[in-house]
């Protein structure tokens, strides 16, 4: 086909005189095969020596062939190493580093007649594979190797494929050796050495498993494990283990009297299940066994996983600036799927997904809502401020709370900013602007010096700092970093702090006379206790927050009893409300009289039998009436209230006077670190 | 805290009066109160008496801001207007310029304004005249300086630029240490 078959006049030519061209193959007499079929040719010494030698190979070639063919038996040595060293887990090491040695010496020498790449352990197969094809070929185009390779002979008159043979020989006897001690080439003496090898690694794993069985066959008694095993459990292979032991035990706890061990005390499950939900969770053990007290164990175990994930993202609409259905629409076009956060807030959404970065909108830049977790809602909706009123946020940082105290203030009246770190500011004051709040003062100040700086507030805000484990899912190093003293410090702190609060804020206030506490922690020692606390030194009471969800606060805790209205502050979980761990409480403020220690002990519950005492506040310093211990946490405290007349000194302020405030400040200082002293002896 | 010298009242109204003209009246005489402008730290803070009344009782090293801030005074004297003055600014505004959607988040990093990225701009517009950056929705992003006048801009070619950047609300996320 084509023009150049159809034209008859065409004349072939052949290669120019320019072309290259590899010349025909020329066969070299040697490789003649009819020399092969001469039956009378004869034979050299030699000839003779080197034909042994060919059968030996050949014998060699189609023994490893064989071998390829019948894997499952480990006739060669090469195979059935292999097969071993597939098989075996790592764990005999120093029976793998010897394979691995003796093999690499095994295939290394395949490399004379081989290619660089053939080195492999695995491609020994391989190397035979080659060498047979080889061969083969070689028959049939009459070739013969041993004779061409006549020009390669070493030393001793080898052949190359001799010195093969000699090293493989030589390799597969010094593996016997290794194994079983015998200098033998019996394969059958090699699969016993194999067996040994194969044992080896097998009968480890499979005590293992028969231990896992045996865990898993007595679910009906359920068998703790001894403190060794439960050390040696560290690796991630045991964590589904551990994770179905707590189920267990859980199970076991729940129905006590059925699927108890008989011989095991409920303290022994308690304690295992506390070790296993430490290692699980990665808390440490002071943290856990509080969780444990607090929570019921299938709450536990849920508060526990909700720690581990993150809250939706939530976001609050600026008011000032922008409405919430017009603030979803600008989102939604953006490309943000979102939906209104619950029905007891009108400016809160909850984000899903969102394709563009939601701290960095041109919206979110222009002020228009701010990212706040949902719990931070609430305490300023307890709050409630009203337009026109003097507020006091006493640790503000980062400002989200603030600038909500403004927008429902609508921007009038007036309201005190504070943190004492001053790094921090800088965010409330960027939000602050952000968010168009011009009503606002803002400093930097240990809110513990409040009165003194600025009083008279109509209400006050106190998110007081805390342990934060109410914010594991935000900050998972709390779950190993808290202990006993960190709780105490901050409880102490926080006493402090809610007493500066109350002194801070006027109970004349016209509509006013509020205080809020709270804190993102679910420990009772920062939240219950210091409310109970103030309650006890201010004369404060407290009052509905006005939420109407969340749970009630404890009244009675283990060994604390805490005053009946207790029950009106509010706690909220992340397993059962979806929000960060959080405690909020109202106070409203009845009298500016700050009561002394007689009057402290009036206001206390009505069952305790008190002692009487002098109403009159003289000085009686020596006086120190001890109460009935059935209420161990109100101790009564020597009169202190006249031994300290002088005013401390406040280097660096121009604040008004007022004397009586700055003794009392000291007084109170003085009135907890006594406390703190006479409950660490009790 | 101290009331600005007539000097320095004088430098931060011009500088005002170069976006807002007039409207600084408004700014002063306002019918909800009495508004004053406060000087602490090197800093201007627009803010209530009564407010500001209040403030006194706080230490000098202890006041981070009061109010709103406009700007600062430089080591020369010179009054630099802040992104923060936006909200007071934008209502005032006579010379305002629209930036396409496409073109938002350039300026929002602190770019020039260029005519690809122009969406409207009001008609006559001097050369170097202080105009408020809009978005389309009408959303204030920020101010500068028209770098042509109206007629120019609907001559010039699209990689021209026609109003240059002098601040944006992105630099709330980019400069929060700045504001303090």
């Amino acid at each position: 086909m084509g023009r150049n078959q159809r034209d008859p006049d065409r004349v072939v030519r052949g290669p120019g005189p320019k072309s290259r061209r590899q010349k025909d193959l020329a066969m070299p007499k040697n490789y003649d095969i009819t020399e092969e079929q001469e039956p009378n040719k004869k034979i050299s010494s030699r000839a003779k020596v080197r034909a042994k030698k060919r059968d030996l190979k050949k014998q060699l070639l189609t023994s490893l062939v064989e071998a390829k063919a019948e894997k499952k038996v480990g006739l060669t040595f090469a195979n059935s190493i292999l097969e071993t060293f597939e098989e075996a887990d790592k764990i005999e090491e120093e029976d793998e580093i010897k394979e691995e040695e003796t093999l690499q010496l095994l295939s290394d020498d395949d490399s004379d007649d081989m290619p660089d790449d053939e080195f492999d352990l695995d491609d020994d197969d391989d190397h035979v594979e080659a060498e047979i094809r080889d061969r083969v070929i070689g028959e049939m185009r009459g070739e013969d190797h041993e004779d061409d390779s006549s020009d390669d002979e070493g030393e001793d008159g080898e052949l190359p494929i001799e010195r093969k043979t000699k090293q493989v020989l030589q390799k597969r006897s010094q593996l016997s050796k290794l194994v079983s001690g015998d200098c033998n080439d019996n394969s059958a003496q090699n699969l016993r050495s194999h067996a040994y090898l194969f044992d080896k690694s097998y009968s480890h794993r499979a005590v293992k498993e028969n231990n896992i069985q045996t865990n898993i066959a007595e679910t009906e008694t359920f068998v703790l494990p001894s403190g060794q095993e439960i050390e040696k459990e560290n690796t991630l292979l045991f964590k589904n283990h551990i994770h179905q032991r707590i189920k267990d035990v859980v199970a076991v706890l729940s129905d006590f009297g059925n699927k108890r061990d008989p011989e095991r005390t409920r303290k022994d499950y308690v304690n295992v299940l506390r070790k296993d939900l430490c290692t699980y969770y990665s808390y440490n053990d002071f943290l856990l066994s509080k969780f444990m007290d607090m929570f019921p164990l299938t709450e536990l175990i849920a508060f526990l996983e909700a720690n581990e994930v993150n809250r939706p993202i939530t976001i609050r609409t600026n008011t000032l600036k922008t409405k919430r259905r017009d603030l979803a629409q600008a989102l939604i076009s953006r490309g943000v799927n979102l939906d209104p956060l619950a029905k007891w807030t009108k400016v809160g959404l909850v984000v899903y997904e969102s394709p563009v970065p939601i701290g960095a909108t041109p919206e979110y830049l222009a002020g228009h809502y701010m990212i706040q977790g949902a719990s931070s809602f609430v305490p300023v909706m307890a709050l409630a401020p009203q337009p026109g009123e003097r507020v006091l946020d006493m640790c503000a940082a980062p400002g989200g709370k603030t600038t909500y105290i403004a927008q429902l203030m609508k921007n009038s009246g007036f309201i005190f900013v504070n943190d004492i770190n001053k790094a921090r500011l800088k965010a409330v004051v960027g939000n602050m602007h952000r968010m168009g709040v011009s009503n606002s003062v803002i400093s930097n100040y240990d809110a513990r010096s409040f009165p003194t700086i600025m009083g008279n507030f109509s209400r006050v805000l106190l998110d007081a700092p805390c342990s934060g484990t109410g914010v594991i899912s935000k900050d998972p190093s709390v779950k190993t970093s808290k202990d006993d003293s960190d709780i105490t410090k901050c409880s102490h702190l926080q006493k402090e702090l809610i007493l500066a609060a109350i002194d801070s804020c006027n109970a004349q206030a016209q509509n006013g006379g509020y205080i809020v506490y709270c804190t993102c922690s679910v420990m009772v020692e920062e939240n219950e206790e210091v409310v109970n606390y103030a309650l006890k030194k201010r004369n404060v009471k407290l009052v509905q927050t006005g939420l109407e969800f969340g749970v009630e606060g404890f009244c009675k805790y283990r060994q604390y009893r805490f005053h009946p209205s207790l029950k009106q502050t509010r706690r909220f979980y992340p397993h059962s409300h979806n929000m960060d761990g959080f405690f909020v409480a109202k106070f409203k403020k009845f009298s500016n009289k700050i009561p002394s220690s007689d009057d402290v002990k009036e206001k206390q519950e009505v069952k305790e039998t008190v002692t009487d005492e002098s109403a009159s506040d003289a000085a009686d310093p020596s006086t120190s009436t001890d109460q009935d211990t059935e209420d161990k946490t109100s101790k009564k405290r020597p009169k202190e209230s006249d031994d300290n007349p002088t005013p401390v000194k406040k280097a660096k302020t121009n604040k008004k006077k007022q004397g009586k405030k700055k003794s009392k400040i000291s007084e109170t200082k003085k009135e907890i670190s006594e406390e703190k002293r006479r409950e660490k002896k009790s | 805290m101290r009331p600005l010298t007539d000097e320095e009242t004088k430098i931060m109204f011009e500088k005002l009066a170069k976006y807002i003209g007039e409207g600084i009246k408004d700014l002063i005489d306002r019918p909800d109160g009495v508004y004053c402008f406060r000087l602490h730290k090197e800093r201007v803070y627009y803010v209530a008496e009564d407010i500001m009344l209040k403030a006194t009782n706080v230490c000098r090293e202890n006041l981070i801001s009061l109010g709103v801030c406009f700007g600062k005074f430089t080591k020369t004297r010179k009054f630099r207007l802040h992104v923060t003055a936006l909200d007071y600014l934008a209502p005032y505004s006579k010379y305002k310029v629209w930036v396409k959607p496409s073109a938002e988040q350039t300026f929002l990093y602190g770019n020039h304004i260029m005519k690809a990225g122009l969406g409207r701009i009001t008609d006559n517009t001097p050369k170097y005249q202080g105009v408020v950056v809009y978005s389309m929705a009408d959303v204030p992003l920020g101010f500068g300086v028209a770098a042509k006048s109206t007629a120019e801009c609907r001559k010039s070619d699209p990689m021209t630029i026609i109003a240059f950047h002098q601040a944006d609300v992105g630099e709330y996320l980019r400069n929060e240490d700045s504001l303090t």
